[in-house]
């Protein structure tokens, strides 16, 4: 019997090396290598009058100093926008380095080469920059009103504009439907920056070897970073490659490419002859490289005597920072995400992206649904309070219902296909998360209070990934797949399919990621999908060889290839365990050889294979190796979906928040390994909570970030996380062959909702705005 | 102007010519080649540097190479036994799922070591504060608090 490791808790792959200081982070390589550092705008908006390196040019260990008019045409372009969309009229990204105008405070002016990083930071320091100063956007406000713009060519700072609209049944918009509601609503929503803010920031290596360039990167993407560097550098593809090694967290950010140091550095790489290297530092890391959440939401709603939503009317103003290069997939994943698990009667969404003279927005982990998510939640709180219901009761007379899937949402999702459901139970996880919590009997008290928060999360977008499986002659299996990893146990999760799949044991599976040398198509990491995608992609790729192996095996045998089965690597006849060959052998006839190098390759050499004379030793159609190669390439996202609910207690006199208990009811599908699915919600309901409580960017004025450190950016300690209990429930994805959806973002997505849900009953203050501090609470008690 | 120092790292004497604001977190990673010592913020808040000096946690970034000529060190490279084997530490880490990415993870390996020496079964609200130095950005935490009570239990087993 082949063990099934699919679903089992298996210890990860990754820990030991990770455990004992021999991890391989971008910091860690490349010893030798030259450093870069940078000299960064100080200005939110200036215009760049003058450079003078003269006082730099004594420093000892200084090798070269580029500035935006040393560089090459098409090194010095500006860098592509990644997703381009009808409604981003007015997409615009930033050069690699500045162009005359600065946007924000951070943006590279300079690159300084040198022998070691103290001594690029010694020649930063003393190159004189020449600003003149213009006025700074700063604020969704500021920028809606336009008096100032961000780019002189976009006219009210307006880089975008969507609506988009389903009708009810019978045909009435939104609005209409509002008007004739029996009860309806209108308020206002904020919801502040956070960022990412993985622990490792990014970094890139470059080595060139008068041919061939290898970049490593911190990156969630090693083969898109290949492509933009080829465009960028005007090298042949195969010429390139991209390596990820490990990486020390993404959430997000780092999907975001090619960043200005991934084109420049390796560009200084080639121009040198050198290797080059730079790591980011933090402060850069929150000056340059990409914030998320801002939005303002205006929001009106219509309703009936039961809570259901008639009409729901949603206008966003969304900040997008000084650049689009990721487009505008931010707000549309707010805009359809938003919905949730109901189905209001009629709905319409209208987004303004502006610009502002701060950091770019990009997507970090739940990508705009937690945004999505803190409206739609706030509706129903704030339904149930005008109704005098139970919350969750509001939400149950919304939901969809578990026999209405596959479930049309009626809109496009952020992967151009349609927003369809494709599996869930609702009412079930309501039911699962109320007793978990104790929703029933929970007892109120002023400055005690529970709250509740429910999402939907569209995972595993295309367009697709691949896997590649290899079996050699050791018995060893070698999985391999494009995408990327930054601390998800793919090597993990990925070898537990391929051990179930092919029946080995999980011991000679090894697992490589985000290498463009051993797999150079794929996507990467990011919207939940790597589990989705490379999982099945993976598992397909093992069909393929077992497929191959058992045919090779069963000519070994001379038995029916139905009648094998693969157990602890050896193939045997079923119910015939001694008619068995090892998959090591079946490796070794799988590839006819003409030389030997050890006992067990000799036996498929020329002269000791039986193989049939008249017949070419690689039958027509087949190819040598047991090796197979596949792609998954979904129809469609899957749905993931979640409910969570927290108890709180309020301080009456400081109006300190504590979080006394938090809840999780979880539904991804089939999970491959629950101990990893687990530590994944932990991570986001933790980073969920220093949304909603702590972290913020604080942005004077002047467009200065004044908490650039983390010393003043609150992200929270082991002190400010509550233990989590989590619950799972189990709704297969019918749309792939593994059954499985996403788990990567889910923990964060509706935490601030949750929060905000459990404040305002432990308060009965409302609470439209995110995070809330003490003093917020305080002003608001005072009223 | 270059000093000449020696570290004992890991039980071994080591020799490094560094300037005088060479901070200890480089002389580890880029003199001695120690890269198992991570930096997250180069300002003393998120503890992935963390160091054992003279047996107590430090953060090696706000120290200067030059300061701590002819002291004890001990890095993540050096917490395993002699013949390899993971500390008890070590071991709960694992076992307990008690990192993801790992960045973070030698900072944390070092103050529990630390913690544990000091204070070997220590209460849950021993273990928070213990370890409320150092950030993670994927865990959450509870996982590495699990790991620490795990931790003391294997060396109470293994005393």
């Amino acid at each position: 019997m082949t063990t099934k490791l699919f679903g089992a808790p298996v210890q990860r792959r990754e820990d030991p090396r990770l455990l004992t200081g021999q991890g391989r982070y971008l910091d860690d390589l490349g010893r030798d290598a030259l450093a870069a550092a940078f000299v960064r705008s100080p200005h939110a908006h200036a215009r760049v009058r003058d450079i003078d390196v003269s006082g730099a040019l004594d420093v000892e260990g200084l090798v070269a100093i580029y500035t935006w008019e040393d560089l090459p045409e098409r090194v010095g372009r500006a860098l592509p926008l990644l997703i381009p969309h009808p409604a981003l009229t007015h997409g615009r990204t930033a050069y690699p380095l500045a162009r005359d105008v600065v946007r924000h405070v951070g943006e590279p002016v300079v690159m300084v080469v040198a022998a070691d990083r103290y001594a690029a930071e010694d020649a930063c320091a003393l190159i004189e920059v020449d600003y003149e100063p213009l006025k700074p956007v700063v604020g969704i406000e500021e920028a809606v009103q336009g008096a100032q713009l961000v780019h002189e060519d976009v006219p009210g700072n307006v880089g975008a504009h969507l609506v988009q609209e389903v009708a009810a049944a019978d045909g009435r918009g939104a609005r209409e439907a509002i008007e004739t509601s029996p009860h309806t609503l209108a308020f206002r929503l904020d919801i502040e920056r956070s960022a990412s803010m993985p622990l490792e920031g990014r970094g890139v290596y470059a080595r060139w070897d008068g041919r061939d360039l290898r970049v490593y990167s911190s990156t969630q993407t090693s083969t898109s970073v290949r492509m933009a560097v080829a465009a960028a550098l005007g090298l042949p593809l195969p010429q390139v490659e991209v390596i990820a090694p490990d990486v020390g967290g993404g959430f997000g950010v780092k999907i975001v490419h090619p960043w200005p140091e991934e084109v420049l550095v390796p560009w200084a790489a080639m121009t040198l002859g050198r290797e080059v290297k730079w790591t980011e530092d933090r402060r850069e890391h929150f000056v340059s490289s990409a914030h998320e959440r801002g939005q303002v939401q205006y929001v009106r709603v219509g309703f009936d005597d039961d809570g259901r939503v008639l009409g729901l009317d949603v206008t966003i103003l969304h900040d997008h920072g000084a650049y689009t290069p990721y487009g505008i997939i931010v707000p549309i994943v707010t805009s359809t995400q938003l919905l949730g698990p109901y189905k209001p009667g009629a709905y319409r969404v209208e987004f303004t992206a502006v610009y502002t003279n701060t950091v770019q927005v990009t997507p970090y982990r739940g990508a705009g649904r937690p945004q999505g998510v803190f409206c739609m939640e706030r509706t129903m709180d704030k339904i149930a309070r005008y109704l005098g219901k139970d919350r969750t009761e509001v939400r149950a007379a919304n939901f969809i219902r578990p026999d209405e899937f596959p479930y049309d949402q009626g809109m496009t999702f952020q992967d151009g296909r349609p927003l369809i459901y494709d599996s869930g139970n609702y009412p079930e996880m309501l039911r699962m998360i109320k007793e978990l919590i104790g929703w029933d009997t929970f007892e109120r008290r002023p400055g005690l209070g529970i709250g509740i928060g429910c999402y939907v999360e569209g995972t595993g977008v295309g367009p697709y990934e691949g896997g590649h499986v290899q079996i050699t002659s050791d018995g060893r299996v070698h999985v391999s797949t494009g995408l990327t990893s930054q601390g998800q146990g793919h090597e993990t999760a990925f070898a537990q399919i391929a051990a179930t799949e092919l029946g080995v044991p999980i011991e000679r599976v090894s697992v490589v990621t985000g290498d463009t040398r051993r797999f150079g198509y794929a996507v990467g990491t990011f919207a939940s999908r790597a589990a989705v995608v490379s999982g099945n992609a993976i598992a397909l790729a093992c069909r393929k060889v077992r497929e191959k192996a058992l045919r090779i095996a069963a000519d070994a045998l001379e038995a029916d290839p139905g009648d094998l089965d693969i157990a602890d690597g050896i193939v045997h006849v079923v119910g015939a365990p001694s008619a068995a060959v090892p998959l090591s052998t079946v490796a070794v006839l799988a590839n006819p050889l003409r030389y030997a190098f050890d006992e067990e390759t000799a036996k498929a050499t020329q002269f000791a294979t039986a193989a049939a004379p008249d017949r070419p030793p690689v039958a027509e159609g087949e190819e040598p190796g047991l090796e197979g190669r596949d792609y998954y390439s979904p129809i469609r996202s899957t749905f993931a979906a979640g409910m969570h609910a927290a108890i709180v207690e309020t301080d009456p006199d400081t109006a300190e928040i504590k979080v006394l208990r938090y809840a999780v009811v979880h539904d991804c599908g089939r999970l491959i390994n629950p101990m990893i699915v687990e530590g994944q919600i932990h991570g986001g309901v933790a980073q969920g909570i220093g949304g909603a409580l702590y972290e913020r960017m604080v942005y004077d004025q002047h467009g200065q970030l004044v908490n650039a450190s983390f010393m003043d950016f609150l992200m929270p300690y082991a002190t400010e996380i509550p233990r989590v209990e989590t619950g799972h429930l189990e709704t297969p994805s019918p749309l792939n062959p593994l059954g499985i959806k996403g788990a990567g973002e889910a923990g964060v997505i509706p935490v601030s909702a949750v929060i905000a849900s459990a404040v305002e009953d432990a308060e009965g203050i409302e609470i439209n705005r995110m995070p809330i501090s003490p003093s917020e609470l305080f002003e608001l008690r005072m009223g | 102007m270059e000093h000449e120092i020696t570290l004992v790292v890991n039980g071994t004497a080591r020799r490094a010519r560094v300037p005088a604001r060479r901070l200890l977190s480089d002389c580890l990673r880029h003199d001695l080649g120690l890269t198992g010592t991570h930096v997250g913020c180069e300002h003393g808040v998120c503890g992935c540097c963390t160091v054992l000096l003279d047996g107590r946690p430090v953060r090696s970034c706000l120290t200067f190479a030059v300061t701590v000529d002819g002291a004890e060190i001990t890095t993540v490279e050096g917490l395993a036994d002699r013949d390899g084997r993971m500390s008890a530490v070590q071991r709960a880490f694992a076992e307990c799922h008690g990192l993801q990415c790992g960045f973070c993870t030698p900072g944390f390996l070092c103050t529990v070591t630390a913690l544990l020496k000091e204070n070997p079964a220590p209460t849950d609200d021993e273990v928070v504060e213990g370890i409320a130095g150092n950030l993670c950005r994927c865990t959450g935490y509870q996982n590495i608090v699990k790991a620490v009570h795990r931790a003391a239990e294997l060396l109470a087993e293994e005393a």
